[in-house]
């Protein structure tokens, strides 16, 4: 199996999330992470799902999506044309001992602390999942209390903007 | 038709006190009514005429202005599972869009598995229920129910409409949603106070669904590649589905099938899309198909699959289901094709489109390459068939066998004749023994098994094809599920025949018991038939809802008895065959087994090597 990170853009209608990811479910499809959010167009929303998949049943799932009537649009990004990014808030042990070295690995991932007290620091950072994956490795040792991640995003480099049929279509209906 | 907004005490009054009139005269632009008024005005715009349903609370505010309706005809059912396979048959024998409707909680719930059969066989229906009022949505109120999360998995599509001013824009794309693409049922779910709600109906001129394009075209180049296979394939077959029924196309199957000269086997849901007495229909294929029609698709060297999902009750093992076949695949539905086996050239169209472009296509390249020689493919097809005859064995018990009485049932009818069956062994024997001459005259739930399907669909196509006669072939099982919409029958002037092939048992299940359990018949005995207590006794059943019950019990009576069941036709008619429950269904592939492996009765196997 491979990853696959789709994205999907779908009408702002209510329950639309439910149709989506419950057709995963219902099909068998893991999802290893989903992200809803608005697009530059308020009437399409845009969500970027990531499975672990392969080829056939990827295209089965994909037609199957397609069968959604608010869906407007389905795109694989691919990983070396497209850019794709993970949000991490992450809360790690740091007493007056140990702080300097915590802020070390911050400083080293480009990551950045936005909360601090007595005993804990926050950190975030934004990458792949292979650098949150290491940096999370990296803190580790100091003692790590809570992790949240957000699912992916991602969208494809150049020029091109994968709204804009979808929207000469939700246009050309109206 | 300015009326205020009525409270429920109102509602539950009104329709003795105020005369809603619901208007019928032309689409009006902006008329003032009540949300409830726009839903009935709605379905008279959109074409419905028929709406089977059961009013309850929060859909009472719809049943005041349909009580006025000139255009609707209300049939009140007994149970909201027997008015959705009401409209599910209605839907099937006419080709239009069936309705139904009921109230929230468990009126909806009960609608589950009419949508879950209709999604599985691509019927065109739409369900409006009543939901509770916007307000209380999500407060588990009183015959609350999230209906839409509960259906979503088996609707083509649904809706939520707490916004009067929304009904007639959400009827208007349900319907279309249902009855284009791949048929369906769609859900409307509105709240009461919507309904309640004063509104302003406007009839839209058009459907806003930027995410909803089913393709109806066939791309030329695909239709090309599959005319160029069977112009050359040496062992063909057509292999035909229900979506040459859906899609209206058996006149284009019939000229691809006179000029390809190709054989045809004719699924469990495509039976009468294909003459069965047209030289190359070998019938059904699959579990309980005929040797020949199994066989064909075993050894063919190109399938062309037209409006058929390869379920698996026709492919068997999928791994070694036609092993040596190229398959072209057409079908209305893009995740059909390829689903369940690769496909080499794959057609996404309306098969009418389809068929009025590869006809010309295989006739353009038999002109270059000649007719294909098919004489040693049929030599070894017309051998399975004389070897391998459809029949089946007399009873060791001297009871009745049932497929004498299926056969003379349909022997005794006219190839009109709309046959409506349940699910399990009847069904089977059905599709067998009965000579299907015309599409849309035989109705069964395929994909979803339904038990009890019959006596409700039986209902809804008579009420659409009044013409017509409508026999349900039911099983004793079946029959208790849904047979009180007999009521309904008889109320309603709806004069449907049953013929109640009783084995005192749910027979398939028994029949596996004696295949695959050692004969243990758990929990199988009914207690319905032949030297039972008859509980219940179905003629005095039939009676109680003044319908004309007649019981069978010997070979000699059966001719009569169809033959006084044909003559009636005032009422419902009941006619209990007390048949042998050791009658078996056969041919038969065994659950997950390989088609090759298929039994032509119990034991006996046809010998391939020999043949081939």
């Amino acid at each position: 199996m491979t990853r696959h990170t789709l994205s999907v853009l779908v009408e702002n209608k209510p329950g639309v999330l439910t149709r989506v990811s419950g057709l995963f479910a219902r099909r068998g499809f893991n999802i290893h992470s989903l992200a809803v959010g608005p697009t530059e167009h308020e009437t399409i929303s845009r969500i970027t799902v990531v499975v672990d998949v392969d080829a056939l049943p990827l295209e089965q799932v994909t037609k199957q999506l397609n069968k959604l009537v608010h869906v407007l649009k389905i795109v694989e990004l691919e990983n070396d044309s497209s850019v794709g990014r993970q949000l991490l808030l992450v809360k790690v042990r740091a007493d007056a001992q140990t702080r300097s070295g915590v802020l070390e690995v911050v400083n080293l991932f480009r990551a950045h602390v936005v909360d601090v007290v007595t005993d804990t620091v926050v950190v975030e950072a934004v990458g792949t999942d292979a650098k949150l994956t290491a940096l999370i490795g990296a803190l580790e040792p100091y003692g790590i209390r809570e992790i949240v991640k957000s699912g992916t995003i991602a969208i494809g480099r150049g020029s091109r903007s994968i709204t804009d049929r979808a929207l000469e279509r939700v246009r050309a209906t109206a | 038709m300015a009326t205020t907004t009525p409270s429920p005490a109102q509602v539950a009054a009104r329709s003795s006190v105020v005369p809603a009139g619901t208007p019928t005269a032309a689409v009006g632009a902006g008329e003032a009514m009540s949300g409830a008024q726009s839903i009935v005005r709605s379905l008279e715009e959109v074409g419905a005429d028929v709406v089977f349903g059961i009013p309850g609370g929060a859909i009472l505010p719809t049943y005041d202005p349909l009580l006025d309706s000139q255009r609707l005809r209300h049939i009140l059912v007994r149970h909201e599972q027997g008015g959705g396979h009401a409209a599910s048959g209605y839907a099937h024998a006419t080709g239009r869009v069936g309705v139904t409707m009921a109230t929230s909680g468990p009126g909806a719930t009960n609608l589950v598995t009419p949508l879950a059969d209709a999604n599985m066989d691509s019927i065109p229906m739409v369900a409006i229920t009543g939901q509770v009022g916007a307000a209380m949505i999500g407060t588990d109120a009183f015959q609350e129910a999230d209906i839409v999360g509960i259906t979503m998995p088996v609707t083509k599509h649904s809706y939520l409409v707490t916004d009067p001013a929304d009904i007639p824009h959400v009827i208007k794309e349900a319907f279309h949603i249902a009855s284009t693409g791949r048929p369906g049922p769609v859900l409307v779910d509105i709240a009461k106070s919507a309904m309640q709600a004063q509104t302003t109906f406007t009839w839209p001129s058009d459907v806003h669904l930027p995410g909803y394009h089913p393709v109806t075209k066939p791309h030329a180049k695909q239709v090309r590649e599959a005319a160029k296979l069977l112009a050359t394939a040496r062992r063909p077959v057509l292999y035909v589905g229900g979506g040459v029924i859906r899609a209206q196309a058996w006149a284009g199957l019939r000229k691809l099938a006179d000029l390809s000269g190709a054989p045809v086997v004719t699924t469990l849901m495509a039976r009468g899309a294909l003459p069965d007495t047209h030289p190359q229909n070998l019938g059904m294929p699959g579990m309980h198909g005929a040797v020949p029609a199994v066989a064909a698709l075993q050894k063919a060297d190109l399938i062309v699959a037209l409006g058929t999902r390869f379920d698996d009750r026709v492919t068997g093992q999928l791994s070694s289901f036609a092993p040596h076949a190229a398959v072209v695949h057409a079908d209305i539905d893009p995740a059909e094709i390829g689903k369940n086996r690769a496909v080499d050239v794959p057609i996404v169209g309306d098969l009418r489109e389809v068929f009025a472009d590869l006809v010309p296509a295989l006739e353009a390249e038999h002109a270059r390459t000649g007719l294909p020689d098919l004489a040693a493919w049929w030599h070894q097809i017309d051998g399975w068939r004389s070897t391998y005859p459809l029949g089946y064995t007399e009873t060791a018990d001297g009871l009745l066998a049932p497929q004498h009485v299926i056969q003379r049932l349909g022997q005794l009818n006219d190839p009109e004749t709309v046959y409506v069956s349940g699910v399990g062994q009847h069904q089977m024997w059905a599709a067998q023994f009965i000579t299907y001459e015309n599409p849309r005259t035989w109705i069964n739930s395929g994909g979803l098994g339904t038990m009890g399907y019959s006596i409700p669909a039986a209902m809804g196509a008579k009420v659409g094809r009044p013409d017509a006669t409508v026999w349900a072939i039911d099983g004793d099982g079946c029959f208790q599920m849904t047979n009180q919409e007999l009521a309904t029958c008889t109320i309603n002037d709806i004069p449907i025949k049953v013929a109640l092939v009783n084995n005192s048992s749910l027979g398939m299940v028994r029949q596996w018991q004696t295949l695959f359990y050692d004969e243990r018949y758990s929990n199988t005995d009914l207690h319905t038939g032949h030297g039972t207590r008859r509980v219940p006794d179905f003629v005095k059943l039939a009676e109680a809802y003044d319908a004309v019950g007649i019981r069978v019990e010997s070979p000699a009576e059966v001719d009569d008895a169809i033959k006084r069941a044909n003559e009636i036709d005032d009422r419902p008619v009941v006619v209990d065959f007390t048949v042998s429950r050791d009658a078996m269904v056969w041919p038969m592939v065994a659950a997950g087994v390989s088609n090759d492996d298929i039994q032509y009765a119990r034991g006996i196997s046809p010998a391939w090597d020999r043949e081939d």
